[in-house]
This record gives structure tokens, C-alpha cells and sequence, in this order.
């Protein structure tokens, strides 16, 4: 294969939003699920932006969107480890099998 | 041609195999740490792609901010129970399994998207320029909206994240 295509980047955003859901399934400690949830976002990321390279109308948008999703995943990362920290007050654990409260 | 694919080849790798081991360390501080490398190898990815102002803004956003927020809730809440939660083997099985067969399900949906874009197009990618005149144009609401959002996502973390009045008396 002599010419790069869209598929490598497509098979690697594939493959980086498995690990992160293999990492959110897997993980007990909340920061570990959180940190599956930036693999997520970083592959639907290099969709993004590898169909702004390969395809010419969306160029612009692709990049727009991707910058957005960065912000986005900065605000989320913000509050979900001020929960993560709050939860740690209130119950010294950061193990989410112990965050059963509103169970049944 | 020929330097692209070896470029891309060797930073994807970095990247899948980092990836990898965010999933597969038991060590959270570990997992901290190949984060940083697979964000690292996604922005120098848009580099290759030509898409500069997105690489940076992944460096200096996520590498830079996110990352460290991140590493600060590890050492926070780092006590040496938490560093390593063990996992039952069954959990490992249902999740890996769903994982594999999402996977094998996107790849063949890449295969299709992929079909006959085999080469980028000549022009260059719109720099900052085209960028920022379509953020205070065509994209001012989406603009508008994440930066409103941004404003209130740090107020209210800061708002959740206080330190609180402790039942004993002195704050904590």
C-alpha cells in the first residue's frame, strides 16, 4: 500500500473507541472510567478531523467540530473529577461499586 | 507518499499500543501516564493530517489541561488500596468480547466509508484564518453555546468540588 487513505484513520478512531469502552467497562476506580471516556472522545476526534482532510466540502466543518468536542471534553473532565472528588469526601472510596446508594 | 505511510504506520502504532495499555495497566498512576502518550501521538496525527491548529489546541488543551486535572485527581485521591482494583475474569470476558465485536463492526464500516478516498485532496486544509472567520460567522451559535457552557461547567465544578462544613465543626 503505497497511498494512505481514509481507512487507516478510520480503523484507528475504531480502534482507540474500543479501548476506551474496554476501559469504561473494565475500570472499579472512577478516574479510570474517566480516562476511558477521553480514549472515546479522541476517536470520535480523528474521525473528525481525517474526514476534513479526505473530504473536501467538509474541510472546515470537520475541524469547527473537533475543536468544539476538545472544549467539550476539557468541561466534562472538569466536573466529572469534581463529583469523583466530592464523592471521595463523602465516602473515602473512589471504587464505583461502592456507589450504590440509589440502588433498589 | 512513501513518508506519510511510514509516518502514519509508526504514530499509529505508538498510539494503538498506548492505548492498549491505558486499558490493560492496574496501575492507575500507570494508566495517567499512557494517557498522556496516546493524546500525545493523536495530536501529532492531526499534524500529519495538516490540520495545525487542531494539534495544537489537542496539545495545549488536552496534554496541557486535561491531563493535569486528571493526575491531580490520581494523587488526590491516591491511597494505595484504590491504585489497583482488582477486576473478576468473567467481567474481563463480557467486556472484551463487546469491545471485539464493535470492533470488527467499525472496521468494516471503515472499509465502506473508506471506499475510493484514497488520496487527499491537493489544496491544504483551512488554517486559522478560514477557521476563526467561520467561528464568528457560520459557527457563532455552536460558539456561542460552548463558551457559554464552559462558564458554567467551571463554576460548577468549583461549586461541587468546595470544601465543605465538616459535622465535627472546623471546616475541612
Amino acid at each position: 500500500m503505497a497511498e494512505l487513505g481514509l481507512t487507516p484513520y478510520l480503523c484507528l478512531g475504531a480502534f482507540l473507541f474500543c479501548c476506551g469502552l474496554l476501559c469504561i467497562a473494565t475500570k472499579r476506580n472512577a478516574i479510570g472510567i474517566l480516562m476511558g471516556v477521553e480514549l472515546v472522545l479522541n476517536a470520535a476526534n480523528v474521525n473528525f478531523v481525517a474526514c476534513a482532510r479526505y473530504v473536501p466540502q467538509f474541510a472546515l466543518e470537520g475541524q469547527v467540530f473537533a475543536l468544539l468536542v476538545i472544549v467539550l471534553a476539557a468541561g466534562e473532565a472538569a466536573v466529572a473529577l469534581a463529583i469523583i472528588l466530592n464523592f471521595y469526601n463523602n465516602h473515602s472510596t473512589v471504587d464505583v461499586d461502592k456507589a450504590d446508594e440509589l440502588k433498589g | 507518499m512513501i513518508l506519510d505511510v511510514v509516518l502514519f504506520t509508526a504514530i499509529a502504532s505508538a498510539t494503538a499500543l498506548s492505548a492498549l495499555m491505558v486499558v490493560f495497566s492496574r496501575n492507575i498512576v500507570r494508566c495517567a501516564l499512557w494517557l498522556l502518550f496516546t493524546l500525545i501521538g493523536v495530536s501529532l496525527l492531526y499534524f500529519l493530517l495538516g490540520a495545525e491548529f487542531v494539534g495544537a489546541t489537542q496539545l495545549i488543551v488536552y496534554v496541557g489541561g486535561t491531563m493535569v486535572l486528571v493526575v491531580f485527581g490520581v494523587m488526590l485521591t491516591a491511597q494505595q488500596q484504590f491504585l489497583k482494583i482488582r477486576i473478576r475474569p468473567q467481567e474481563w470476558m463480557v467486556a472484551s468480547v463487546l469491545a471485539g465485536s464493535l470492533f470488527v463492526l467499525l472496521v468494516t464500516t471503515s472499509f465502506h466509508l473508506g471506499e475510493g478516498k484514497t488520496s487527499p485532496p491537493t489544496e491544504p486544509m483551512p488554517g486559522t484564518g478560514p477557521l476563526g472567520v467561520g467561528f464568528l460567522t457560520k459557527y457563532l451559535l455552536p460558539f456561542e453555546i460552548i463558551s457559554v457552557h464552559l462558564l458554567v461547567v467551571l463554576i460548577g465544578a468549583a461549586y461541587l468540588a468546595r470544601a465543605k462544613r465538616r459535622p465535627g465543626g472546623n471546616r475541612g
